[in-house]
C-alpha cells in the first residue's frame, strides 16, 4: 500500500476520521459500562454504610441529607432506620490532613453520638504504614466510644488513641475526619 | 523475523522494562504488591495489543507528519476503554491503581512499540509483538511486585506468612528502585551468559 502523502487535506482528513472512529468506540463502551459502574459505586457506598451502622430496613441512600460542617463545607449523612425508627447515622466524612492529603471515611454513629464503626472509603496513604488505618487493629479502638468522653487524639497529642506505628500523621488525620463527622452531627442537632 | 520471535523477544531479549528500560514510572509506582503489578501489566498488555493492531492496520493511510497525534488518539481510546471496563468490573483493583491507568497513555512502551514496530510491520506481527511485549511487561511487574510484597509486607498475593511488618523500605519508592536495579543487573548477566 502506498503511503498517503502529507498534504494538508490528507492530514486533516485522516485525523478527523481517526478521532471520529475513536469517539464512536468510546461512546459505545461508555454506554456499555455506565450501569455496572453506577452499580459498583452505589454498592460500595451501601456496603460501607452497612459496615458502620446496625442492620437497617430503609434505603439510606434515598434518605441521604446534607449537614453543614463548621468550616462551611457540608457532609452527606445517611440515616439508618429499622421499622421507621432511627438506629444510626452513617456520615460520609473526610480530612485533608492525611500524609498524602485527602482521606474519605464513612463513620457510623448511634443516635446518642457513640461511634459504631468506621470504614475507609478512599485514601492514598503510604502502603504498609498509613494504609493500616483500615485494619481492625487500628480502627476497632474507636468502636463503642463516644467522642464526648473519648478524645479523638493520638497518645502523642495527649489523647487515648493508639496511633499506627510510623504513621502518626495518618492516625491524626483519621481522628480529624471522625471528629468532623461527630461535630457536624452534633451541630446539626441530631441526637 | 518469524512470528514466534516477535512473540518471545519481549520476555527477556527485548524486555520493555529490564532491557529497554521503558515505562519505569508505572513500574516503580504500581509494584507495591504482586497483584497490583500484574493488574497494571494486564491493563497495559490490552492497550498494547489494541493499539499495535489498529496502528498496523492504519499505518498505510496515516500521513507521516501527523502520525504521532494519530497514534496518541488511538492509544488514548484504548486506555479509556480499559479505564471504564476496570471501573465497572474490578473496582477494587481500579482504585489501587488509580491514576496509573489513565497514565498508560503516556507510557513510552505503548508509543514506542507503535512507532518502532507496529507502523512498519504487518497486523499479525504487530499483534504478536504487542502480546509478547505486554506479557514481558506483566511478568517483570509481577516478579517485581512479588519481591517487594514478600520483603516489604511479608505476604504474597495478600496471604501473610509472617506476623508483623516486613522490611518497610521495599514497599516505599526507594525499594522499587533497589529491586528494579537488581532485576536489570540479573537480566544483563543472563543475556551475557
Amino acid at each position: 500500500m502506498a503511503k498517503t502523502e502529507s498534504t494538508f487535506r490528507n492530514m486533516a482528513l485522516s485525523l478527523t476520521l481517526i478521532a471520529l472512529g475513536a469517539s464512536a468506540g468510546l461512546g459505545f463502551v461508555y454506554e456499555l459500562t455506565k450501569e455496572p459502574i453506577a452499580a459498583s459505586v452505589l454498592n460500595k457506598k451501601l456496603n460501607a454504610i452497612r459496615e458502620v451502622v446496625p442492620e437497617f430496613t430503609n434505603n439510606p441512600n434515598e434518605e441521604m441529607f446534607m449537614l453543614a460542617t463548621d468550616e462551611g463545607d457540608s457532609l452527606e449523612v445517611y440515616p439508618a432506620k429499622k421499622d421507621g425508627e432511627i438506629i444510626g447515622y452513617a456520615v460520609n466524612t473526610f480530612t485533608n490532613e492525611g500524609f498524602s492529603g485527602y482521606i474519605n471515611l464513612m463513620a457510623g454513629f448511634s443516635p446518642d453520638g457513640t461511634i459504631i464503626n468506621v470504614s475507609v472509603l478512599s485514601q492514598k496513604e503510604t502502603p504498609g504504614l498509613g494504609t493500616k488505618m483500615a485494619d481492625p487493629g487500628f480502627k476497632d479502638q474507636f468502636m463503642n466510644k463516644n467522642p464526648e468522653s473519648f478524645q479523638l487524639r493520638v497518645k502523642k497529642d495527649g489523647g487515648p488513641v493508639d496511633a499506627i506505628t510510623a504513621a502518626t500523621i495518618s492516625s491524626r488525620a483519621f481522628c480529624d475526619a471522625v471528629q468532623r463527622a461527630y461535630n457536624t452531627l452534633q451541630k446539626g442537632g441530631i441526637k | 523475523m518469524n512470528q514466534l520471535q516477535n512473540f518471545t523477544k519481549g520476555f527477556i531479549k527485548e524486555n520493555p522494562i529490564l532491557v529497554l528500560v521503558l515505562g519505569t514510572c508505572p513500574t516503580l509506582a504500581t509494584t507495591s504488591s504482586a497483584l497490583n503489578g500484574l493488574g497494571m501489566g494486564v491493563a497495559t498488555t490490552f492497550v498494547l495489543i489494541g493499539s499495535n493492531v489498529v496502528i498496523a492496520l492504519l499505518s498505510g493511510v496515516i500521513p507521516d507528519k501527523v502520525r504521532i497525534p494519530a497514534f496518541i488518539v488511538i492509544i488514548a481510546s484504548f486506555v479509556t476503554i480499559v479505564d471504564l471496563v476496570m471501573q465497572a468490573y474490578v473496582p477494587s483493583l481500579y482504585e489501587t491503581l488509580g491514576i496509573f491507568i489513565p497514565l498508560i497513555v503516556v507510557n513510552c512502551i505503548v508509543l514506542g512499540r507503535a512507532e518502532a514496530f507496529a507502523s512498519k510491520n504487518s497486523v499479525l506481527s504487530s499483534f504478536w509483538d504487542g502480546l509478547g511485549m505486554g506479557l514481558g511487561f506483566t511478568i517483570a511487574l509481577g516478579i517485581m511486585g512479588a519481591i517487594r510484597e514478600i520483603l516489604g509486607s511479608g505476604s504474597i498475593f495478600g496471604f501473610k506468612f509472617i506476623s508483623g511488618d516486613g522490611i518497610l523500605v521495599f514497599i516505599l519508592a526507594p525499594g522499587a528502585f533497589i529491586v528494579l536495579g537488581y532485576m536489570i543487573a540479573l537480566v544483563n548477566r543472563l543475556k551475557k551468559a
